[in-house]
């Protein structure tokens, strides 16, 4: 297992590094002087040429690319334009909130996911299974922003049982996982469900029938215990969408987090913050399809030793 | 006559489609968007732009089915006309994503190799990344607007048509047909493009529509976070985004453009998925 954890960490390595090419290159591929579009309306040349030199701009590209690897690599991520304050100071303030809401919203589609798509694969063709499918239906088709105001509508505006917006109380978390949960749960149920039935039809099933074991017990002890792999594969691929999913409900919500950062700078094109947002939202997507990965090489052994 | 001719079309795929009951309702509301967003002027009742003060936040009523927004313009109206944003947004975005991803797909399967490997290597990469952030990296570079969304959406999608087309291709290169046209002495040029690519096609087109509601609702939410078209062209994400601020006494500002979005999105998956059991290419998609 050490092997194979090595083996994908090293893996990261050759993605980290496009990735981060990719980001980098933002500043010089907008059109225009990229020192133009830092600059506020009204600014001196001098504080252009200070921009030009503390960016390094005027150094060849390659040059220029590993200085910011290099000072990235050591928490420096430059200053934002509009905000006058380090990068990495920002993303340090808004990380947690969207780590607290992502990894919520992550436990809450898989758990409430599982058990949907379980009792859909296990009262199949019958009302539960029919109500699934539709959540199935909704949850892959409704936007999640959409599904967040609704939420506010109903439950901030109408009822007032939750705050509207913030980040200031635990009960402000409740919209926001919701919204960001059902396209999570739609995901799981659906795999989950038919999962469940595939396995349903194996051999191994008839057999535990024979020897007169109850149906709950083979439907949750043996069936959807083998179900939980696939389950596990799709997360471990589409991790990236819930946490893509954070994002947006940030902002919908008017929480703190780097979602919410990162739609405001690039609004008002505060570059060094798009890139350090990108960047970090880029390593979190990375980081949680290796750790969906190594659950599931940790429940199946041919995963880990396919891949040594 | 008539019986024989209704027989062929029940039938054929597009009879199969039609007279399922999702394929028919789907396909009904489906042909009223489209409508909507063809001819917008003729169909809206007022027109989108004109803004009327006085009007502004009143409620769903006969004079304005979906009520007005802060602005006092017809929301009914912006609806009809943000269908036209949305769908070609939508369209050309998807139709950029097809055909690169074919291209590359169909050139990766067939020559292999290095080619291959690499982009093999590149449709990876962006898999594990979700379509919104590969979306707002392109926006950061080329910048808010409706042409930037297309182009953003469009590359967003790239790795599912590449990856699709490239295990289409893999399967069928291998055919015996294939092996005879190459031995008639055709070139690749026409091996590919006469006799893989059409026969690649179906389930390709059918992973297209699907991704096209998926693209509805990645342009809303790029024009919810005002990244999208810019006013005072109508969208129905831009149309939400503003509605936000009259949350408290004009909800249906959000209400109707996001019923909208989910009404055409449900409509094009139900369709696509008809068509899938009309072609019987379930497995097709799954495999690749």
């Amino acid at each position: 297992m050490l092997g194979y954890i090595i083996k994908r960490l090293l893996q990261l390595i050759p993605v980290f590094i496009v990735v981060s090419m990719i980001i980098f290159s933002i500043i010089h591929l907008v059109p225009g002087d990229p020192i133009d579009s830092m600059m506020q309306i009204g600014s001196t040349p001098e504080q252009r040429a200070e921009l030009t030199a503390r960016y390094g701009l005027d150094k060849p590209l390659p040059v220029q690319y590993g200085i910011w690897l290099a000072k990235m690599l050591r928490g420096d991520l430059g200053e934002a334009i509009i905000l006058r304050q380090p990068v990495t100071a920002l993303i340090a303030q808004n990380l947690p909130h969207s780590l607290l809401l992502g990894v919520l919203a992550l436990a809450f589609s898989t758990i409430v996911g599982i058990v949907a798509g379980a009792l859909a694969a296990v009262f199949k063709d019958s009302w539960i299974d029919r109500s699934v499918m539709t959540l199935i239906l909704l949850g892959s088709t409704v936007p999640s922003f959409w599904l967040g105001l609704l939420l506010i509508l109903l439950f901030a505006v109408q009822l007032g049982w939750f705050p509207v917006s913030g980040a200031r109380t635990w009960s402000a978390l409740v919209l926001p996982v919701l919204a960001i949960g059902l396209g999570g749960i739609a995901l799981v149920a659906r795999v989950t469900r038919v999962a469940m039935l595939d396995i349903a039809r194996r051999d191994f099933v008839m057999m535990l029938h024979a020897k007169g074991l109850s149906r709950w017990r083979i439907q949750f002890g043996h069936i959807l215990r083998h179900a939980l792999l696939p389950v596990v594969t799709i997360l471990s691929l589409r991790i990236g969408w819930i946490l893509g999913g954070a994002v947006t409900i940030e902002y919908v919500f008017a929480r703190p987090g780097l979602g919410s950062l990162l739609i405001t700078s690039l609004n008002q094109r505060d570059y060094p913050v798009v890139q350090g947002c990108l960047l970090m939202l880029a390593i979190a997507v990375m980081l949680g399809t290796l750790i969906g990965d190594l659950v599931q090489a940790a429940m199946d052994p041919r995963v880990r030793d396919s891949s040594t | 006559m008539t019986t024989l001719a209704s027989t062929e079309f029940a039938s054929s795929t597009l009879g199969k489609v039609l007279l399922s009951p999702r394929g028919g309702l789907s396909a009904l509301c489906l042909a009223i968007v489209i409508i909507c967003a063809v001819f917008a002027p003729l169909v809206s009742p007022y027109q989108y732009d004109i803004q009327n003060l006085p009007l502004a936040n009143r409620e769903p009523s006969w004079a304005h089915w979906m009520g007005t927004d802060e602005f006092g313009r017809d929301l009914l109206s912006r609806i009809i006309h943000g269908a036209r944003t949305s769908l070609t947004v939508a369209v050309v975005a998807i139709g950029i994503s097809v055909a690169i991803g074919m291209s590359l797909g169909a050139a990766a399967g067939y020559f292999g190799g290095l080619f291959d490997r690499l982009v093999t290597a590149a449709v990876d990469l962006s898999w594990s990344f979700p379509e919104i952030l590969i979306a707002l990296i392109l926006i950061a570079i080329v910048g808010p607007g409706l042409g930037s969304t297309m182009i953003a959406i469009g590359i967003a999608y790239l790795a599912q048509f590449t990856r699709l087309t490239r295990a289409q291709v893999m399967a069928l290169k291998n055919e015996t047909y294939i092996e005879a046209t190459k031995n008639l002495g055709a070139g690749h040029f026409h091996i590919i493009f006469r006799h893989l690519l059409p026969n690649a096609l179906p389930p390709v087109i059918v992973a297209g529509m699907l991704a096209t509601g998926n693209a509805i609702i990645l342009e809303a939410t790029l024009g919810f976070f005002g990244l999208g078209a810019q006013p005072p062209t109508p969208s129905w994400g831009g149309m939400m985004s503003s509605g936000t601020a009259q949350i408290f006494i004009a909800p249906w500002i959000i209400i109707f453009p996001g019923l909208a979005i989910a009404i055409t999105v449900i409509a094009i998956n139900l369709f696509g998925d008809a068509i899938i059991e009309a072609l019987d290419i379930r497995n097709r998609l799954r495999d690749a």
